[in-house]
This record gives C-alpha cells, sequence and structure tokens, in this order.
C-alpha cells in the first residue's frame, strides 16, 4: 500500500501536479520543505536586521523610505512563508522555539556586519540578487503553498535589487571615498553571496532527492554560476572590481571561470561562529521576550471583549 | 500567563471592484480587528485589494482529499453539459 501511495505520488510529482496540504505526501516530503520553508522564513526575519541597523541613519528621506519598505517587505516574505510552513503540520511557536533554540537555521549571509551605508547598497544588489536567483525557481516548486508564497516574494524582491544597486551606482559617482566605500562593501560581500547557493553539488546530499520531488528545479552550482555571469557586467557599469582574481572569461564554456570558495569560513559561519550570529540570535530571542505582554494583553483583550458580547447576547436573549 | 498562540485566519482579498475574493493566504492575530489591520499590512502593501475578508480557520471545513474521486465523480460522465457536446451544421455561426 505504502509502496503504491509513494508511486502515486512521484507519478503526480513527475506530471507537474501540484501537491496541496491535505494530500498525502511521503513523511520525508513533508520535512525536507518544512525544514526548507521555515529556514526560509527564518531568514527573512533575521533578514531584517543587518538593514534594520541603518534605517535611522539613511543618508536622506528617500533611501530612508525605501529601505523601510525593503525591510518591511522582509517581515512580510517572512509571514507568507511561515503560514506556508504550518500548513505542514508544525505550529508557529513551534517554528520560532527552535529559530530561538538554535535549532533551526537562516542564511548564513546575515551574519555578518553591515559596517557602512554601502552595505545597504552592497546586501540589495548582491544578496537579494542572489536570494532571487535561488526563488524564481521556486516559483514552481511542486508543494502549492510554498510556490504560491514565493511568487508573491518574487514579486516583491526585485525592487530590492534595484534600490540597492541604485545605492551603489551613486556611491560609485560619487567622490573618491564614496566609490572606495562601495568597493570595500563590494569587497566583503561579494564570497559570502557566492557562499548562498550552498555547497558544491558533489557535496550536496539532500539535493538529488530534492530534484526528483521538484522542489529543486536547478542545482546549487548551475544557480551560483548564473549569479557570477549576471553579477560580472553590473560591476563593470558600476566601476568597481569583484574581488577574484580568478575570475575569467571561459569561450569554450560560455561561462566566466571564477575562484574557490572557502568553505572553512562558510562551515564556521553555519555552525555558528560567524562575525554576528550570537547578536542576531539574541536581537531576536529578545524581541520575543519583550513582546511578551503584548501577545499575552491582546489575547486577555480579545477574551474579555468576547466575553462582553456574548454577556450582551444573552442578556437580548432574555 | 498564558502561552497561547493567537488564533489562524484566512486571509480572502478583493483586487478590485468588480472581481470576487480570492483566498491570499493565512496569518495569526488575536482578533478580527487585528486580523484586518494585519492582512493589510501582509496582503496589501501594494495596493492589492480593496476589501478584505478574514475568517478563523477552524471555521472553515472542506472535503476530504482521499475521497475527491467520489465527490466529483456525478460530473464525470455528463460531457452533455458542455456546449461542444451537440453537433450543428458548420455553416450556422454565432451560437
Amino acid at each position: 500500500m505504502q509502496i503504491n501511495l509513494e508511486e502515486a505520488f512521484q507519478k503526480r510529482i513527475d506530471d507537474e501536479i501540484k501537491i496541496e496540504p491535505r494530500d498525502w505526501m511521503p513523511e520525508k516530503y513533508r520535512k525536507t520543505l518544512l525544514r526548507q520553508i521555515s529556514q526560509h522564513a527564518h531568514s527573512e526575519i533575521v533578514g531584517m536586521l543587518p538593514e534594520g541597523n541603518w534605517i535611522t541613519r539613511a543618508p536622506n528621506l528617500r533611501r530612508k523610505v525605501a529601505l523601510l519598505a525593503k525591510v518591511q517587505d522582509e517581515a512580510g516574505h517572512g509571514l507568507y512563508l511561515y503560514s506556508a510552513a504550518e500548513t505542514l503540520g508544525m505550529s508557529r511557536d513551534e517554528m520560532l522555539n527552535e529559530l530561538h533554540s538554535g535549532k533551526a537555521k537562516y542564511s548564513s549571509i546575515f551574519n555578518y556586519p553591515t559596517l557602512t551605508w554601502a552595505d545597504m547598497g552592497a546586501i540589495g544588489w548582491l544578496v537579494d540578487g542572489a536570494a532571487i536567483m535561488n526563488q524564481v525557481p521556486l516559483c514552481r516548486a511542486s508543494y502549492g503553498p510554498y510556490a504560491r508564497a514565493m511568487v508573491r516574494v518574487c514579486k516583491e524582491e526585485s525592487f530590492h535589487q534595484r534600490q540597492g544597486y541604485e545605492i551603489m551606482l551613486t556611491l560609485c559617482q560619487g567622490t573618491p571615498e564614496q566609490k572606495a566605500m562601495a568597493q570595500d562593501a563590494l569587497n566583503r560581500w561579494w564570497w559570502p553571496s557566492m557562499m548562498m547557493f550552498g555547497p558544491n553539488d558533489d557535496n550536496s546530499p539532500n539535493s538529488a532527492q530534492s530534484t526528483k520531488w521538484k522542489i529543486k528545479r536547478f542545482s546549487n552550482d548551475e544557480l551560483r554560476q548564473k549569479f557570477v555571469d549576471v553579477s560580472i557586467p553590473q560591476a563593470e557599469i558600476l566601476g568597481i572590481t569583484i574581488p577574484d582574481k580568478d575570475l575569467k572569461w571561459n569561450e569554450a564554456r560560455g561561462h566566466y571561470d571564477f575562484g574557490v570558495i572557502n568553505w572553512d569560513e562558510f562551515n564556521q559561519v553555519v555552525a555558528g561562529n560567524g562575525p554576528c550570529n550570537k547578536q542576531r540570535l539574541k536581537a531576536r530571542v529578545d524581541a520575543w521576550e519583550k513582546g511578551a505582554w503584548v501577545r499575552e494583553a491582546a489575547v486577555a483583550y480579545a477574551e474579555k471583549r468576547e466575553k462582553r458580547n456574548s454577556n450582551k447576547e444573552n442578556s437580548n436573549a432574555a | 500567563m498564558s502561552n497561547k498562540e493567537w488564533p489562524l485566519w484566512e486571509v480572502f482579498i478583493r483586487a478590485k471592484q468588480g472581481l470576487n475574493h480570492k483566498h491570499v493566504g493565512s496569518l495569526h492575530a488575536a482578533d478580527v480587528q487585528m486580523a484586518i489591520e494585519n492582512a493589510r499590512d501582509v496582503y496589501t502593501r501594494r495596493m492589492e485589494g480593496v476589501s478584505i475578508w478574514v475568517v478563523e480557520s477552524k471555521h472553515l471545513h472542506a472535503n476530504e482529499p482521499s475521497e475527491q474521486d467520489e465527490l466529483f465523480d456525478p460530473a464525470n460522465d455528463k460531457i452533455y453539459r458542455h456546449p461542444t457536446f451537440y453537433i450543428l451544421p458548420e455553416e450556422l455561426n454565432h451560437m
């Protein structure tokens, strides 16, 4: 029986029929998605922190409203994704507990500090650029609620990248100091952005199954290559240099060759030893704990109102 | 004090006058007013709607997906409900 169910399930996937929350699914499919979607949601939420750092220090009102809107979008993206994950049978509080206890991961990129205003440009351009590259294929993921959430996310994400690139462009057309600031931000964000696509294909054990289930449509290395290929002309327009001496057009491949990623650094940051891991997690836990009274007050108020309404109804009936 | 999770609400948005409300997703809120305000912030940041419905998820009922075939079976063999079932002369236009 189980075998037949799994075969039928795979057939639906092969036929590009979406899976919806109450449909039968293999336990491992459910778990894989739950891990991926909740991790994605956590990344959106933690991802607000590095940028939140600069909202009050944006150089002018135009930049400030744009950054504020971007960070608000990230909160929204986190919420779309949490509700998609909840359809797989884990409560919101459980997911948050996993984040706060350190059991659940989020994208490592957010464990790097935002040292200057130019980092807002580099994050929008590169981090959101890499995220878009990862996310566009997820709009066709086999799980309906995830795919639908990703469609909304992707629609909103393109403004994020453009606002970041515009910040970089303005700095690069400014004083030599401003241009140097943009170059410095590129230097610090380039390699962490490259790591956002995850381990090399031969080192990514779960990829095959995710591909078979059509959660994943392109391999980590394919997406990374695409990111390199589109980023190089963008850096050229800015007139700044990507910090990789091995970047070279490869005529035979029709792609740029690039240098080796420092996977030790990646593993260290994933393991919790990045520059800001502790700070980021503490900010989330503090927000959750200090907001407890608000959540409780809202529940108490709702209960009180409910009671008052039902009393009124009862006395009306009498 | 209560560790109660705020209830889950399903959100339906009317994109513009003349269209029906469409399910867009869900969110948590303590009460109906908060649900509508959160829905506005989460699902209509770019003027995606002119009207919001929210309903607590526990009040939604659905058919069993595993019994889907039986449930929809009655429509399967009634092709005469479709206009193409009827054979009409080719010279007949506009029908």
